[in-house]
């Protein structure tokens, strides 16, 4: 029996400033058991030839954890957003389909597949996402909460920075600083803390302006492809309501 | 002469410190630095957020005791060291325990979602090695949420301004400064062979800099990846601890590699299933007859073997990972009785690890993090099939060889500046890339807790280290940051140039070879003439690494030259481990030998410490030295400092045998 093959189209490209070298390269490689598409730029990197036997510098790509925890191999799989080492081949081209891999394009390129996200890590630091605490010495456990409060942050805290839904969002891109989906629900999440709740006010203040909650144009594209299944929808209209409350309790103590 | 606490070098510089590696460890000894004063910078292959720890699943330990079982930190230490059979020097590790309450509060406060009891306390679980539940945990992605929390702590300090000693601003300098997706290339050193910064390289632009630094701390993790495929995540490869034992570090019991007993076999990773499955109740099972072909859930209690609890009725499959690993590994590889596949014929390297008897919401609950990783790769659903698990490459008990100062209690000194020192002044190291804390095999949820409270302790050793400089690295001549820019610019030029337009190795290649006979011969079992042969392969792979040549000339984001260079440095790194290995004649916690099936205290008993002799040489193994701490000579011997517990024989047969303080309470309350 012949054995069996894996195609992939890569979108590539040598860097921001070479858009003259963008370009699509097609590769065949081995399919191997439980292979995704990370494994399948592996045997790339083995042999970088592409279908028309042109030896080329072998695909760039980022990537870590390979279970779907870091974040970092988010690219577009077939046009979605998603995270390539949790796209199984035997799943999204159990025929041999063709694979295509794109760069997402709410970032700046750095080469091939890989772009750079600092944006969102910057925005985390413009709302303040983090609990104020006093210092790290010895100071007693922290205030208790019940375990249904436990789960209901828990399953906001999961969010990786992976970028899905800010690639997917309509108001996410370079001409507006909206902060997106992700940014917004760590403000509730912190918001929520029983200490991180004590700078509620000031973390609302930060989403409240340009690039705010109010930019959010309620297309609902965040969620549908978010891979840790975040409630962003709670997310963004809680922070809503709890802006517009901010907001009117301010204008009325004017 | 710079005053020593100044914030600024006579040149009027900020005196910086560097901080390798953005994990737990990382992440928390530039916490610590922050807060006594002490600017950092970060540097890190990836985003900090992504570092490897997220990865960690089932927990972190800390005797907290809330379940009125009796643990305490005594306990805690006792377990840990019975459980690395009696490798690790007690002192820290006393440190650690006792610390480890503390931590956890620590981690409480800065909002991780932990899991709560009904009465909103911490809720804690079981984990191997161990009858207690002394495990903290949020989910079955802990590691994520720890180092989330440490991320967010040390965003805090992005945006916090550096303030002089006598309490001025100066505006514009930040408490942390972050350099990531760089890769660490070395030490630079002075004339007299302290460490006085580094030089790293842009893996976006692949710009080569080097950096003054009054000290630098290697947090930067584990080295599974020289294995190929393991638990870890692909940076994983130890080139940043090979490259400082290169330039003189010692490396110490480089042989002690965990294999964790449970995983999913994989094409690219072989993804964990956390050892929380079994705390929570999972049970390892294969079929009692060979040839069973009945769908595992058709297979009756009385045909299942459940070869743990039968073989260790006291720890049952909470036995410790060594032992775990290798019972599996004698049932599938010498017994031939992995569950059978009807497709193949044939009895595969495969476990049974099920939960199917414990409801879906319990499992939701405590363990769905790790059971969706399972149904997502395996494309199988485990909370109502039993999985199907093998051994992996997972942790590193040795590492980069770290001092500590006792105390009169026999617990670390506070802020002495030999605490998680190397045998480089100036060079610190913490997190999985030391090997301080867990001897010959590491109890699960103790790395957690080892990466923080390395960091708590580095933290503070170095800002004293700091304090004790007569001079700073940033008042040194520039020629001596100069040399070493050149030196690693020029040695990455040869690495694009060597074997052009010949027919050159592909590196890829040559990592795949090396990994293959590494796990082969080098994990689980060992036998000193496989040893040999793995040492020669080692000496081979580093002749034709010679031939390598890149397939990518380009000037950004170039792995393949990153990879060639990360690659050299691993052949290194596996040379002390298989060399290690092959010199330990007994068998200890991870490191066994058939041959030598008894653990030898009176040979064994000591430290490995391995040092660089020359490329392509074989390391020089050494029972003592002399280095230099803030001024004070100390001499190093490889003996362990064993002054807390005695060494006893480690057996899991009988519950309690791993505490003799437990075993004493249980006997009291009859
Ligand atoms: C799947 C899995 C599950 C685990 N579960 C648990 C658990 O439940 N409980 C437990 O206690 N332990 C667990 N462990 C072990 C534990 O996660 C690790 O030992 C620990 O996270 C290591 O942390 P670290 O801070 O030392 O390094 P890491 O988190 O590995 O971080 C290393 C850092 O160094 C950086 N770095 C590396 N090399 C360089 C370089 N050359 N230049 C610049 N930066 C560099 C990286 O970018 C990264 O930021 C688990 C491990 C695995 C693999
Ligand atoms: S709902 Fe808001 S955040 Fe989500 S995709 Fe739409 S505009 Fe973007
Ligand atoms: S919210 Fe979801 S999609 Fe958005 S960054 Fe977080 S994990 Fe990714
Ligand atoms: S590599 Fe971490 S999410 Fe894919």
């Amino acid at each position: 029996m012949a054995e069996r093959m894996v195609h992939l189209k890569v979108r590539r490209q040598d860097g921001p400033t070479r858009p003259d070298t963008g370009r699509w390269e097609e590769f065949k490689v081995p399919l191997l058991p439980q292979m995704n598409v990370i494994s399948a730029l592996q045997q790339v990197q083995l042999n970088p030839v592409t279908v028309e036997g042109k030896r080329v510098p072998p695909v760039v790509w980022d990537c870590s954890c390979l279970e779907e925890i870091c974040g970092a191999c988010t690219m577009l799989v077939n046009g979605r957003v998603r995270q390539a080492c949790s796209a199984l081949v035997e799943q999204i081209a159990p025929n041999g389909e063709v694979i295509t891999l794109e760069r997402m394009t709410k970032f700046p390129l750095v080469r091939d597949l890989i772009v750079d996200r600092e944006r969102i890590f910057d925005d985390l630091k413009k709302v303040r996402a983090w609990v104020e605490m006093d210092g790290t010495h010895a100071l007693g456990p922290g205030p208790r909460e019940s375990p249904e409060q436990q789960q209901e942050r828990y399953a906001l805290s999961r969010c990786m920075a992976c970028g899905c839904c800010l690639e997917a969002c309509p108001q996410y891109n370079d001409s507006t600083s909206f902060v997106g989906a992700a940014v917004i629900n760590q403000v509730r999440y912190f918001n929520m803390h029983p200490t991180g709740a004590m700078q509620a006010n000031g973390r609302l203040d930060t989403i409240m302006g340009a690039g705010g909650i109010t930019d959010c144009g309620k297309a609902q594209n965040c969620v549908q492809v978010c891979p840790k299944e975040i409630p962003l929808l709670d997310s963004l209209s809680s922070m809503a309501r709890a802006t517009t409350k901010r907001l009117l309790l301010g204008w009325l103590l004017k | 002469m710079a005053a020593k606490k100044t914030v600024r070098s006579e040149g009027g510089a900020i005196r910086r410190v560097a901080v390798v590696g953005g994990g737990l460890a990382g992440l928390t000894t530039t916490i610590k630095l922050c807060e006594a004063g002490v600017p950092v910078d970060i540097f890190s292959l990836v985003p900090v957020r992504r570092s490897h720890s997220v990865c960690a699943q089932g927990g972190i330990n800390a005797s907290v005791n809330t379940k009125g079982e009796g643990d305490s930190p005594r306990v805690h230490l006792e377990e840990t060291v019975y459980g690395g059979d009696f490798l690790a020097n007690q002192p820290p590790v006393k440190g650690m325990a006792d610390a480890a309450p503390g931590i956890v509060y620590m981690l409480d406060r800065m909002g991780v979602p932990f899991n709560r009891t009904p009465e909103g306390l911490l809720d804690f679980r079981l984990f191997g090695g161990t009858l207690f539940h002394r495990t903290a945990f949020a989910g079955a992605t802990t590691g994520q949420q720890l180092l989330y929390a440490l991320d967010e702590q040390v965003r805090r300090f992005e945006t916090i301004d550096v303030v002089d000693e006598v309490g001025m601003t100066i505006a514009g300098e930040r408490m942390v400064r972050k350099f990531e997706m760089w890769d660490f290339l070395s030490m630079v050193l002075d004339d007299a062979g302290r460490c006085v910064g580094m030089v790293a390289q842009d893996l976006k632009s692949m710009q080569i800099k080097a950096f003054p630094y009054d000290a630098v701390c290697l947090a930067t993790g584990g080295p599974g990846v020289i294995f190929g495929r393991s638990t870890n995540s692909v940076i994983c490869t130890g080139a940043a601890a090979a490259r400082a034992w290169r330039q003189g570090a010692i490396y110490a019991n480089g042989e002690c590699i965990q294999v964790h007993p449970t995983a999913i076999p994989g094409a690219d990773k072989l993804r964990l299933i956390s050892e929380s499955a079994r705390g929570e109740g999972g049970r390892i099972w294969v079929p009692k007859d060979q040839k069973d072909r009945r769908a595992p859930k058709q297979i009756p209690e009385k045909d299942r073997d459940y070869f743990l609890e039968r073989q260790y009725p006291g720890y049952g499959n909470l036995v410790p990972r060594d032992i775990a690993s290798r019972a599996i590994f004698q049932i599938c590889f010498h017994e031939k009785r992995g569950i059978y596949n009807d497709k193949t014929t044939k009895n595969e390297n495969e476990v049974y690890l099920d939960l199917t008897h414990k409801s879906e919401a319990f499992l939701r609950e405590k363990l769905a993090g790790i059971l969706e990783i399972y149904e997502k790769f395996a494309g199988v659903d485990p909370y109502h099939n039993p999985m199907k698990v093998f051994p992996s490459v997972h942790y590193s008990m040795g590492g980069l060889w770290v001092d500590f100062e006792k105390d009169a209690s026999g617990s670390l000194k506070a802020g002495s500046p030999r605490n998680h020192a190397t045998n480089i002044p100036g060079l610190y190291a913490a997190g999985e890339v030391d090997y301080q804390y867990h001897g010959a095999n590491r109890l699960g949820a103790n790395s957690l807790l080892s990466c923080i409270y390395a960091g708590m302790v580095s933290g503070p050793a170095i800002a004293s280290y700091r304090q004790s400089l007569a001079r700073s690295a940033y008042d040194l001549p520039t020629s001596v940051f100069d040399d070493a820019e050149v030196r690693e610019t020029e040695d990455y030029q040869r690495i694009l140039e060597q074997n052009q337009g010949k027919d050159g190795e592909n590196v890829y290649q040559l990592h795949q070879e090396l990994a293959e006979v590494m796990l082969r011969d080098c994990t689980i079992e060992r036998d000193n003439a496989k040893l040999d042969k793995v040492i020669e392969k080692i000496g081979e792979v580093e002749e034709r690494l010679k031939k390598v040549k890149v397939d990518d000339p380009q000037e950004r984001a170039n792995q393949n030259a990153q990879f060639v260079r990360n690659f050299e440095s691993m052949v290194g790194l596996a040379r002390v481990i298989a060399q290690g290995a092959r010199n330990r004649d007994e068998s200890r916690g991870a490191h066994y030998k058939p041959g030598f099936p008894k653990r030898n205290d009176a040979e064994w008993m000591r430290t490995t410490l391995a040092r660089f002799k020359g490329e392509g040489q074989a390391p020089e193994f050494i029972r003592s030295f002399d280095y230099e701490c803030a001024g004070q000579s100390v001499h190093v011997t490889d003996e362990v400092d064993v002054s807390l517990v005695p060494p006893r024989e480690r057996k899991y047969e009988t519950a309690g045998a791993a505490s003799a303080t437990a075993a004493k309470k249980e006997q009291t309350h009859g």
